[in-house]
């Protein structure tokens, strides 16, 4: 459980920190009066908190994966997978859908509908071309004879891939809209209508750049490179 | 007033019943009386704060009930009170993790003179297996278990033969001499609790958990599981024997040995 | 040092109240339904959570009478028995006290404590409620499915719980960690909102430190459950897995019954983990928002502000973070590692500081108070009792070696109904009569509130007191009977039989509240806006009921905390947060 305990500390810091911020040490009682006469926060900044706190929780769920799939690595009868090379190439459709939203999140920023329209259909073929290469690499270790019940480093690989896929398809929702709402618009929309899309566009790419990163840490851990660190820390718990 | 007079019953009444009551631990057969005074410490010093805090509230109810024209104190805090509180709260609780944890290094602390009982769980009978002439336990796997081999004793491994395997039967202890309890479990997780060794863990099917503890007392105990198992739960009972050396010895003697049991089964298939 | 502006600020623009985009129901379908109004939501959680919280009940009445009079009621055999306490277990931990508090009154109060005219997200937030009341009915379905609801314990430990010799196998598991996994994905959905809510919804003036401490109770709760929930969401996939594909993340090699199954190398003791890594989080997840709430109960009909709402607020937070270093201590007999012990001792026993120090403060607020013995009062003198008898029995057992004998007792079983079971049903009986006049307008009976208090109260002790003490004798928990023990006195039998007919007579009462409850909607005393003479501002709402959108033309606006009751110099007993310093007094 050290990763999901490594984790839980730096949530503990950043929400340490935040409150420090939060005059918790003030003496209510004696300030009566208005106190931060500030705007009421935009609606954008509560999406976007939002979908920051839905990202805290996805990564408490894969925190808490990765804990279990190190506790399980840890006991003497663990035999590793072989990784299917198509798993390079899926990281690298990702890491394109991901840059591809950065690129769409400029485009609606300056307004520019074509470019916003084109980047946001590459971001999503690329989102799904690498579901086609994870479900190609699933096709290839089951067709290697290591799709047994019995093999937990499989069924493991399975799971992760799996929960992490579910959360892309999840996405691919929320991308779909937003791509029909941006080919819905007229051709030459005023500066009001560009950017009602661009907030959820936004919210698009900080999801894929959050799936990007979740997917490099997973690869990672598969293809054991992150096995010594997962020494140290077990070394340090012990 | 009736409040308070009946928070300050619920006071008394509880420390009457604890005094009075006529159900309480039963009689200690092993050396964890530590335990039980750790139980002593914990139950007065948690006593006192539980009468303190009830009939301090009694009182507040009582005497600071509305009546026309009362009001309130204004006082939002009162720093040195509630350091004072959190501090004799934190030296409370030292004074009952201290004994505990040093209880606790002496629970997982096994004395290298202890002998071996291994105790194997399963839907809902008790099995034990005691280490024989050489004092070494044989290899065991659960992919080994057959109906002649119904605890999975490796045949290959030579320490296993001497092996005394005790089944559908008590389990005997000798009086006076540390045991180091080897638990296992083969389909779900089980709990080998005899309450009067104060003792107990759990047996995790895939692992070997254990816990070690000198009987005392001479008699016959049972045995109990302390982890759901299934639906026979409640009846995966059985009694351990805890008697002089002498008598104990005259029991072992009767007692089977892997190899002596592997025999008749060898015999038939021979035929 | 601080920016206080004394006297009337300046009235928002016209163009800052009007820019609020609220969704506005067109149908009787989309306002009562499928509302998105979170005081709607509120009350479907509410009476969701009720209800399948009396089917909670009922199934404790039989395994009462099981447990009382052995034999004499023959339809409880074990499988049927182990079906009901597990049952009852998940229902209330996680179906009636989570959704209560943090659906239930977490949707009513957070807006309305805060000034906000509903969540931020509410469309989420109607899902969040639709997703629970499908979770609910495929929870109920394991009651009609062919073997019946699951028996492996609300702990669902495996292997047992997927093995064949447990009651539920065939379906009962399954529907039972489906209905957990849409559970926890309903109520992400709603704690999401819940979070964001307090961080971004609160009204002009409102800090942190001039929240009531039910909100705090209920945010700090909320970012627990949303990060320990993960924890059973991965082992209820992982378990399912196991279930039906054979997989074997939490099977060893195993022979049941002769028979040698196929899974092989899982870790029995990794779903212990992650069950207690959401198990732990999930006590305080129900006792955070009881605390908050009872703290305001009391401040409130003892007309004094809570005593040292800072330390308050620290001991919240600080509970709250510590939870999540101490859930091994429900593993000390698991044969995890020994030396583990020790750790989690020290951390579980720290816990107690924060937590006393929260009673102290609610004792020391009734010091030299005006104390109104109203039913809600009545109620959190009742939490106070049985949370502090429970939280002292949790010394018992936080302390590893203590543990040992006692674990898997039925000391265990008095020790956390009396803490988490008990205590926080109290304070929800308390929450209800004293928000019931904000929310239909109307007041609860006094007399029937105060028959249903005091046997519920006093019963409640007597159940679960002496319980206690027969698991000191030995008796484990989950027990179907006790049959022949040696070491347990024949008298042990008649304790049980007064258990049982006190715990027969308790859940009588319930139903006179819920008749009170029901007849009070309309025939009820008429309450106006502040019945309680409160300062919060759920108690200053134009309408009462409250509106949609809660506060009319204009948001209010907060001059100062929560708990000004009997401020000196005042002409009233209480100044409501949003009124207006006087000058040179403030």
């Amino acid at each position: 459980m050290g990763v999901v305990l490594g984790f839980m500390v730096v949530v503990a810091a950043v929400a340490g920190w935040w409150l420090s911020r939060q005059r918790l040490t003030a003496k209510p009682w004696l300030e009566v009066g208005v106190i931060g006469d500030t705007a009421p926060p935009s609606a954008p900044a509560t999406a976007k908190l939002g979908l920051g706190t839905f990202l805290v929780v996805a990564s408490s769920l894969f925190a808490l994966l990765i804990s279990a799939y190190s506790m399980r690595m840890a006991m003497a009868d663990w035999r590793a997978l072989p990784m299917p090379a198509v798993l390079w190439f899926s990281t690298g459709l990702l890491m394109l859908a991901s840059l591809a939203l950065h690129i769409a999140v400029v485009a609606a920023r300056c307004d520019e509908l074509g470019h916003l329209r084109s980047s946001l259909l590459a971001a999503g073929l690329c989102s799904l071309a690498f579901l086609a290469a994870q479900l190609q690499a699933w096709r290839e270790l089951a067709a290697a004879g290591y799709f047994s019940a019995a093999n937990p480093a499989s069924a493991f690989f399975y799971l992760v891939t799996a929960i992490h896929g579910a959360h892309m398809l999840g996405g691919l929702v929320a991308l779909g809209r937003t791509s029909a709402r941006a080919f819905a618009l007229p051709r030459e929309p005023g500066a009001k209508a560009l950017g009602g899309i661009t907030l959820s566009v936004e919210l698009c790419a900080i999801y894929w750049h959050f799936l990007l990163l979740v997917w490099l840490v997973l690869f990672s851990l598969l293809m054991r490179w992150t096995d010594e660190l997962i020494e140290i820390c077990r070394g340090l718990l012990t | 007033m009736g409040i308070a007079v009946i928070l300050a019953l619920v006071v008394i009444g509880s420390v009457v019943f604890h005094f009075l009551s006529p159900w309480w631990w039963t009689p200690i057969a092993s050396n964890w009386h530590y335990i039980d005074n750790t139980i002593i410490v914990t139950f007065w010093i948690t006593g006192t704060v539980f009468a303190a805090v009830v009939l301090f509230m009694a009182y507040c109810v009582f005497r600071f009930r509305h009546r026309e024209g009362n009001r309130a104190a204004y006082e939002p805090e009162n720093k040195r009170l509630e350091w004072w509180l959190a501090i004799g709260t934190a030296v409370g609780v030292a004074a009952m993790l201290a004994p505990g944890l040093v209880v606790w290094h002496q629970f997982v602390t096994v004395p290298k003179d202890a002998t071996t009982v291994e105790v194997i769980g399963q839907q809902w009978q008790w099995a034990y297996r005691l280490p024989g002439a050489d004092g070494r336990l044989g290899a065991s796997d659960v992919a080994l278990i057959s109906p002649e081999n119904p605890l999975g004793i490796d045949p290959k491994d030579p320490h296993g033969q001497d092996d005394v395997v005790i089944q559908g039967d008590n389990l005997h202890l000798q009086l006076g001499k540390p045991v180091k309890m080897l638990l296992r479990a083969v389909d779900v997780v089980h709990d080998f609790y005899v309450p009067e060794f104060r003792a107990k863990m759990d047996m995790i099917p895939g692992s070997v958990t254990y816990y070690w503890f000198t009987p005392t007392l001479a008699g016959t105990f049972d045995v109990l599981c302390a982890e759901l198992c299934g639906t026979g739960h409640t009846f995966m009972r059985g009694n351990v024997v805890v008697e002089p050396e002498g008598q104990y010895q005259a029991w072992l003697q009767q007692q089977k040995t892997f190899a002596q049991l592997r025999e008749p089964a060898r015999a038939q298939a021979k035929n | 040092m601080v920016d206080v502006m004394h006297g009337t600020p300046e009235p928002l623009s016209a163009a800052e109240t009007d820019d609020v985009e609220l969704y506005h129901p067109k149908s009787w379908v989309t306002k009562y339904v499928f509302s998105q109004d979170a005081k709607i939501i509120a009350i479907q959680y509410a009476t969701v959570a009720l209800a399948i919280g009396l089917v909670a009940l009922v199934l404790s009445w039989l395994m009462r009478l099981q447990l009382g009079f052995p034999g004499v009621f023959s339809f409880i055999d074990p499988d049927r028995y182990y079906q009901l306490i597990t049952m009852h277990g998940m229902i209330m931990v996680v179906y009636l006290l989570t959704a209560l508090f943090l659906g239930g009154f977490g949707n009513y109060l957070i807006p309305l404590m805060l000034g906000a005219r509903d969540m931020v997200f509410p469309y989420v937030n109607m899902l969040s409620f639709w997703i629970y009341f499908l979770a609910v009915l495929v929870l109920v379905t394991g009651f009609f499915l062919p073997g019946g609801p699951t028996g492996a314990g609300w702990t669902l430990y495996p292997p047992q719980a997927i093995l064949s010799n447990t009651p539920g196998q065939q379906w009962g598991i399954i529907v039972m960690l489906v209905s957990l996994i849409l559970f926890i994905i309903g109520f992400t959905m709603g704690g999401l909102n819940y979070v964001v809510t307090v961080l971004q919804g609160r009204a002009r003036g409102m800090t942190l430190m001039r929240m009531p401490l039910t909100i705090w109770g209920i945010f700090t709760a909320t970012v627990m459950a949303l990060l320990a929930f993960p924890a059973l969401f991965v082992g209820a996939v992982m378990m399912l897995l196991d279930r039906l594909i054979g997989t074997s993340f939490f099977m060893p090699a195993i022979v049941a019954m002769g028979e040698r199954l196929a899974y092989k190398g899982g870790s029995p003791i990794l779903f212990q983990h992650l069950f207690w890594f959401f198990g732990h989080p999930e006590v305080y997840i129900v006792a955070l928002p009881a605390f908050g709430i009872v703290s305001d109960l009391i401040s409130t009909h003892a007309r004094k502000n809570i005593f040292g709402y800072r330390m308050m607020v620290w001991a919240l937070v600080a509970i709250g973070a510590l939870s999540f270093v101490v859930w091994a201590h429900h593993m000390y007999v698991s044969g995890m590692h020994p030396s583990f012990g020790f750790f989690f001792a020290t951390t579980t026993l720290i816990i107690a500081i924060p937590t006393a120090i929260k009673v102290y403060n609610w004792v020391l607020t009734l010091w030299r108070g005006d104390i109104h013995f109203t039913v809600p009062m009545l109620f959190a003198l009742g939490f106070i009792v049985t949370f502090v008898n429970g939280g002292l029995t949790g010394l018992f057992l936080g302390n590893v070696v203590v543990d040992v004998p006692l674990s898997d007792t039925m000391f265990v079983v008095a020790h956390f109904h009396m803490v988490m079971g008990v205590a926080p049903i109290l304070v929800i009986f308390g929450a209800i009569y004293h928000w019931y006049p904000k929310v239909t307008g109307h007041m609860l009976d006094d007399r029937l509130g105060k028959l249903h208090f005091w046997v519920t109260f006093l019963g409640a002790y007597l159940i679960f007191f002496p319980m206690h003490y027969i698991g000191l004798m030995g008796v484990p928990r989950r027990y179907h009977e006790i049959g022949e023990m040696a070491f347990v006195p024949p008298s042990a039998a008649t304790l049980n039989e007064f258990i049982t007919v006190v715990a027969l007579i308790v859940g009588a009462a319930q139903l006179v509240f819920l008749f009170n409850l029901i007849w009070s909607i309309r025939r009820g005393r008429p309450a106006g806006g502040n019945p309680w003479r409160a300062t919060t501002l759920e108690w200053q709402t134009p309408q009462t009921p409250p509106a949609h959108g809660n506060w009319g033309k204009t948001l209010p606006v907060v001059y100062r905390w929560a708990y000004d009751y009997s401020v000196p110099g005042a002409a009233e007993d209480f100044l409501p947060q949003n009124q207006p310093p006087t000058p040179r007094t403030g």
